[in-house]
C-alpha cells in the first residue's frame, strides 16, 4: 500500500519506571541541583550543555546532535495534577488520559479509530513488545502486537512450511463462520482473523530492509530497528509503540551506573533510528514522542532516587520545531510539592499537539478535554 | 453414558482446579462426581507441594524478596499442587480483595496473604475478611496504617464496602452511603502496622500487625443503621450478616467457577445471569454463616453448573497452568520457570499486581490482538513438542486405539485427549477436511506423532478454546 503523499507517522518510545529527569535534562547551573544529590549528581564538566542553566546527561551525545540539528523538543516539568508515584496508576493514566478513574481506552487505540474507523488496514497501528499496552487499546481497535518481527506470527511454532501453511488455513477457515455468532465469539474471530492478516503481511518486512546502519543489541534498539523497518515497508502504518523493558528507568539503587547505561543505550537507538530512516529518506513523516510516567524525588536517597513527580518528554523529528518548552521546574523548597518537582504543563496538551497538529485529528475526544496546545509542530 | 461422565469431570476440573489430563478425569470418574467434589473442597487432606526441593533450587524462594521470583513461585505452585481448588480460590480471592505489588512493593508481605486465602478461602467469609483486616499488606495498601482517631482516611473503610464485601448496590438500590465509608472507617482506626524498616540499607523486612487502642477513635458509631461503639470487628459481623454481602460473595462465585457474568461495577444495575442459582448460593450463605466451602459443594453439585459447559473464558493463569499440566511439564523447578510465569504477564495477568484495587477484567476483556496470538501460540507451542511426556501420552493413547484412524476419529480423539472439548461443526468439519487432507492415518507410521501433534495445534488456535 503505497503511496505518494506520505500520511504523518507517529512513533512513541515509553520510558518504563521513571526516568530521572534531573539527571537527564540537567539544571547544572543551579547549585540546589548538586545540593539535593550529594549521591547521585552529574559532574558540571561533563554535562552536555545546551545552555548555561540546563544540558543533557553526557551519554546523550546523539540526541544532543539532532538537538543542535533543531530536531529536538525537550518538554520540562511535565506531569498532571495530584501526581501518582505508582508505575502502574501513573503509567495507566499517561495511557487512557483520565488522573481520576480507571480508564479502559488509550489515547492511541481511539486515535487508530479515527485514523481507520472502517478498519481497512489492521497494520494501523503496531507494538512491538508482548502484550498490549493500554494506550493502544480499544474495543474494536486492531492493533497488532509483535514481540519479534522475524518470527512473528500465528502458529510460528509449527516448523514444517506447508504444514504451517495448512494449518493457516485451517485457522482461517475456523474463525470466519464465527462472525454473526454474538457480541463475545464475533470479538474473538475478528480478532483472531485481524492477527492473521496482520503477521502475513508484517511477514515481508524483514526481507525488503536493507540498511547500513548498526543498532545495538539490546531490546529498544532492536525494536526501534523493527519499526523503521516496518515503516519502510509501506504497509499504512500510522501509529508504533514500544516500550523500554519492564521498568528499567526505576533507578532506586545504583542510579549512576544504571542510568549511564539505560541512556547510552536508548540514545544510541534514537540516534540509529534517525540515521536509517535518514539513509532511507523518511525522516520528513516520522516523528517521534519519548516519555516516561513520572519523574523522581529532588533529593537523592543515598544511591539512588526513589518516585517523584514531573518530568520531561521529548518529541523529535524533521518538522519539529526543536527547543525547550514548558519550564523548568524550580528546585526551591517552598516550589516542591512534597519534595517533587512541581508540574507546569498537562502531558494531555502535548497529546493534543501531536494528535491535532501532527495527526490531525480532533483531541478532545481522546484526551478527554481541551488543554493548551505547543507550538513546536 | 462414559464419554459424558469424562466431559462432566473434564469441565469440574477445569473449573475446580486447571484441568487433568485424560488418565486422571479416567480415575476420578471411577470416584464418583461427588466424591471428587468433596475431595477437591478439601484440599488439606491432600498433600502439599515439596518445599524443601522448591528452596533447594530456588534460593530466591526462600527471601521471597523479588515480584518476578514470587510469580514463578505461585506458578510452581499452581503447576504441581495436588490442592487445586486451594490454589484456584487463593486466585479468587487475591482478584478481588486486592493488594497490588506497585504500591506494596513487598512480596513477602504479599505472599503471607495469599497463603492466608490459601488457608482460610474456603472457610467462613466474615473469618476471611477479619483476617484481611489484620493482614499488613492489605493494611499499607489501603492506607489503613494511615488512618487515625480525628483524623481519618477513608480508602480501607471505602473498598471494604465497595470491592471486598457489599458491592456499590443491589437490584438498583445503593447499599451503603459515604456516612457508612466514614463510620467504618472510624471503626477501623488503631488498625496498623508496627513500623516496618525502611528499604534501604538492610532490605524489607516483614510487617507486624498492631492495634493500637491510642489510636482509636471508640466514640459512637451508626453503621448501616445500627448504632454502637463500634471497632472493626463489629463492622465486619455487621457486613457478614446483609444480604448484599451474601449477594456479593454468590456472584462473585457464579463469575469465576461457572459463566462469566458482566463486570462488577454493572452488577448494581445489571440482575445476574442464573438468579435461582444465586439464590441458592445465598440461601446457604446463611445457612451455614458464610461458609464458603459450604456454597461451593451447593455450586459444584447444581445442574445449571454441569451445564455451563465452555461458559467462561480462560483465564491467563488458566490458560499457562493448564496447558503446563496437560502436557506434563515443570515438576521440577528447571530453567525457563521465570519464562513460564512472564507468559503469564503477558497475557495480561500480573500475579501479585493487578492493575487497581478492583483486580483484573475478566471474561472477554482478556482479549485483545496482543493477548491472543500469546495465548494461541504458547499452547500451540506446547502441545506440539512431542518431547513433553503428556503430549508423548496422548499420543500413544489415540495409537493404541487401532492400526488406522478414520479423520474423524483423530479430531475427536484429540478433543478427547484435551479434555473434552467440544467444537461447533462448521469448526469440526474443518477440522476433519484438514485430517483427510493428510492421507489416511495409520498408527504405526513413523509420522503418527506429527499427525497427532498437528490436529492438537489446530484445535488449540479455535477460538472454542480460549473458553473453559
Amino acid at each position: 500500500m503505497s503511496s505518494d503523499a506520505k500520511e504523518p507517522v507517529l512513533v512513541v518510545l515509553q520510558l518504563s519506571g521513571g526516568n530521572d529527569a534531573l539527571n537527564t535534562v540537567i539544571p547544572y547551573g543551579d547549585p540546589l541541583y548538586y545540593d539535593n544529590r550529594p549521591n547521585v549528581q552529574i559532574p558540571e564538566d561533563q554535562v552536555l550543555p545546551i545552555n548555561d542553566k540546563i544540558g543533557l546527561h553526557p551519554t546523550m551525545g546523539p540526541i544532543k546532535a539532532l538537538y543542535d540539528e533543531g530536531k529536538v523538543a525537550i518538554i520540562q516539568g511535565i506531569g498532571y495534577p495530584h501526581p501518582n508515584r505508582s508505575h502502574f496508576r501513573s503509567m495507566d493514566i499517561w495511557h487512557t488520559c483520565e488522573p481520576d478513574k480507571v480508564g479502559d481506552e488509550g489515547w492511541l487505540g481511539r486515535a487508530l479509530r479515527d485514523l481507520d474507523p472502517q478498519k481497512e488496514n489492521v497494520l494501523t497501528g503496531v507494538n512491538f513488545g508482548r502484550g498490549l499496552p493500554r494506550a493502544l487499546a480499544a474495543p474494536g481497535v486492531p492493533v497488532a502486537s509483535v514481540g519479534n518481527l522475524e518470527t512473528y506470527g500465528v502458529l510460528t511454532g509449527i516448523e514444517a512450511e506447508d504444514q504451517r501453511m495448512k494449518a493457516l488455513e485451517t485457522f482461517s477457515n475456523v474463525y470466519s463462520p464465527m462472525i454473526g455468532q454474538g457480541p463475545v465469539l464475533d470479538y474473538f474471530a475478528q480478532t483472531g482473523l485481524d492477527a492473521l492478516k496482520g503477521a502475513d503481511i508484517l511477514s515481508t518486512a524483514p526481507e525488503k530492509y536493507h540498511s547500513s546502519v548498526k543498532y545495538g543489541s539490546d531490546t529498544v534498539a532492536q525494536y526501534m530497528r523493527n519499526i523503521v523497518q516496518t515503516h519502510l515497508a509501506d504497509f499504512g502504518t500510522r501509529v508504533f509503540y514500544t516500550t523500554a523493558p519492564y521498568n528499567s528507568f526505576d533507578t532506586h539503587a545504583g542510579e549512576l551506573a544504571n542510568h549511564t547505561k539505560l541512556w547510552t543505550e536508548t540514545s544510541k537507538a534514537i540516534g540509529a533510528f534517525y540515521e536509517d530512516l535518514k539513509e532511507h529518506h523518511a525522516t520528513e513523516d516520522v516523528v517521534l514522542l519519548v516519555f516516561t510516567e513520572f519523574g523522581r524525588r529532588v533529593h537523592d536517597n543515598g544511591s539512588g532516587t526513589d518516585h517523584g513527580a514531573g518530568g520531561h518528554a521529548f518529541v523529535i523529528g524533521d518538522k519539529v520545531k526543536g527547543g525547550l518548552y514548558g519550564e523548568y521546574p524550580s528546585l526551591q523548597q517552598d516550589k516542591l510539592v512534597e519534595g517533587d518537582l512541581c508540574f507546569n504543563n498537562d502531558f494531555r496538551g502535548l497529546y493534543t499537539t501531536l494528535l491535532e497538529k501532527w495527526l490531525k485529528l480532533d483531541a478532545k475526544p481522546i484526551v478527554n478535554g481541551e488543554f493548551e496546545q505547543f507550538a513546536f509542530i | 453414558m462414559a464419554d459424558q461422565d469424562i466431559a462432566l469431570m473434564a469441565h469440574l476440573m477445569r473449573r475446580a482446579g486447571f484441568g487433568a489430563p485424560y488418565t486422571e478425569l479416567e480415575t476420578r470418574v471411577a470416584t464418583g462426581y461427588e466424591a471428587t467434589v468433596e475431595e477437591l473442597l478439601h484440599p488439606e487432606a491432600q498433600p502439599e507441594v515439596d518445599a524443601d526441593i522448591m528452596m533447594r533450587y530456588k534460593t530466591e524462594w526462600v527471601s521471597k524478596a523479588g515480584l518476578e521470583g514470587q510469580q514463578e513461585e505461585w506458578t510452581f505452585r499452581m503447576i504441581n499442587t495436588k490442592r487445586p481448588l486451594e490454589e484456584k480460590i487463593a486466585l479468587f480471592w487475591h482478584g478481588i480483595l486486592c493488594t497490588g505489588h506497585a504500591k506494596c512493593e513487598n512480596p513477602r508481605q504479599q505472599e503471607f496473604e495469599v497463603d492466608m486465602f490459601r488457608r482460610g478461602g474456603l472457610g467462613k467469609f466474615s473469618d476471611l475478611l477479619m483476617d484481611l483486616a489484620s493482614d499488613p499488606a492489605m493494611v499499607f495498601f489501603l492506607d489503613n496504617c494511615m488512618s487515625h482517631k480525628g483524623a481519618i482516611n477513608e480508602n480501607w473503610g471505602r473498598e471494604l464496602l465497595e470491592l471486598f464485601s457489599m458491592g456499590v448496590g443491589m437490584d438498583g438500590k445503593p447499599n451503603y452511603s459515604e456516612d457508612d465509608v466514614k463510620e467504618a472507617a472510624r471503626a477501623f482506626t488503631g488498625w496498623t502496622v508496627a513500623n516496618a524498616m525502611p528499604r534501604y540499607p538492610y532490605g524489607r523486612y516483614q510487617a507486624k500487625f498492631i492495634y493500637d487502642p491510642s489510636d482509636h477513635d471508640d466514640g459512637e458509631k451508626t453503621f448501616l443503621g445500627e448504632t454502637g461503639n463500634w471497632n472493626g470487628e463489629d463492622i465486619i459481623n455487621i457486613i457478614a450478616k446483609q444480604p448484599a454481602t451474601a449477594r456479593f460473595v454468590a456472584r462473585h462465585l457464579y463469575n469465576y467457577f461457572v459463566a462469566d457474568e458482566p463486570q462488577v461495577p454493572a452488577w448494581q444495575h445489571t440482575p445476574p445471569r442464573d438468579p435461582e442459582l444465586i439464590k441458592m448460593l445465598e440461601d446457604e450463605y446463611f445457612r451455614t454463616g458464610s461458609d464458603i466451602r459450604s456454597m461451593l459443594r451447593v455450586l459444584f453439585n447444581s445442574a445449571a453448573f454441569k451445564k455451563a459447559r465452555f461458559a467462561k473464558v480462560k483465564s491467563p493463569a488458566e490458560t499457562v497452568i493448564g496447558t503446563i499440566r496437560l502436557v506434563g511439564d515443570f515438576t521440577f523447578p528447571k530453567p525457563g520457570l521465570n519464562a513460564l510465569a512472564l507468559t503469564i504477564r503477558y497475557m495480561g495477568q500480573d500475579l501479585l499486581n493487578p492493575p487497581t484495587v478492583e483486580g483484573w477484567h475478566t471474561g472477554r476483556e482478556w482479549i485483545d490482538s496482543g493477548t491472543l496470538v500469546e495465548r494461541i501460540n504458547f499452547t500451540a507451542d506446547n502441545v506440539g513438542n512431542i518431547n513433553l511426556p503428556g503430549v508423548r501420552a496422548m499420543v500413544e493413547r489415540l495409537r493404541a486405539e487401532g492400526p488406522t484412524l478414520s479423520p474423524e476419529r483423530l479430531v475427536d480423539g484429540c478433543l478427547e485427549q484435551l479434555g473434552a472439548y467440544e467444537l461447533a461443526a462448521s469448526t469440526r468439519n474443518e477440522l476433519v477436511a484438514l485430517a483427510r487432507h493428510e492421507g489416511e492415518v495409520q498408527t504405526g507410521d513413523e509420522k503418527f506423532a506429527v499427525r497427532v501433534t498437528q490436529m492438537l495445534q489446530s484445535i488449540v488456535a479455535t477460538t472454542e478454546y480460549l473458553f473453559a
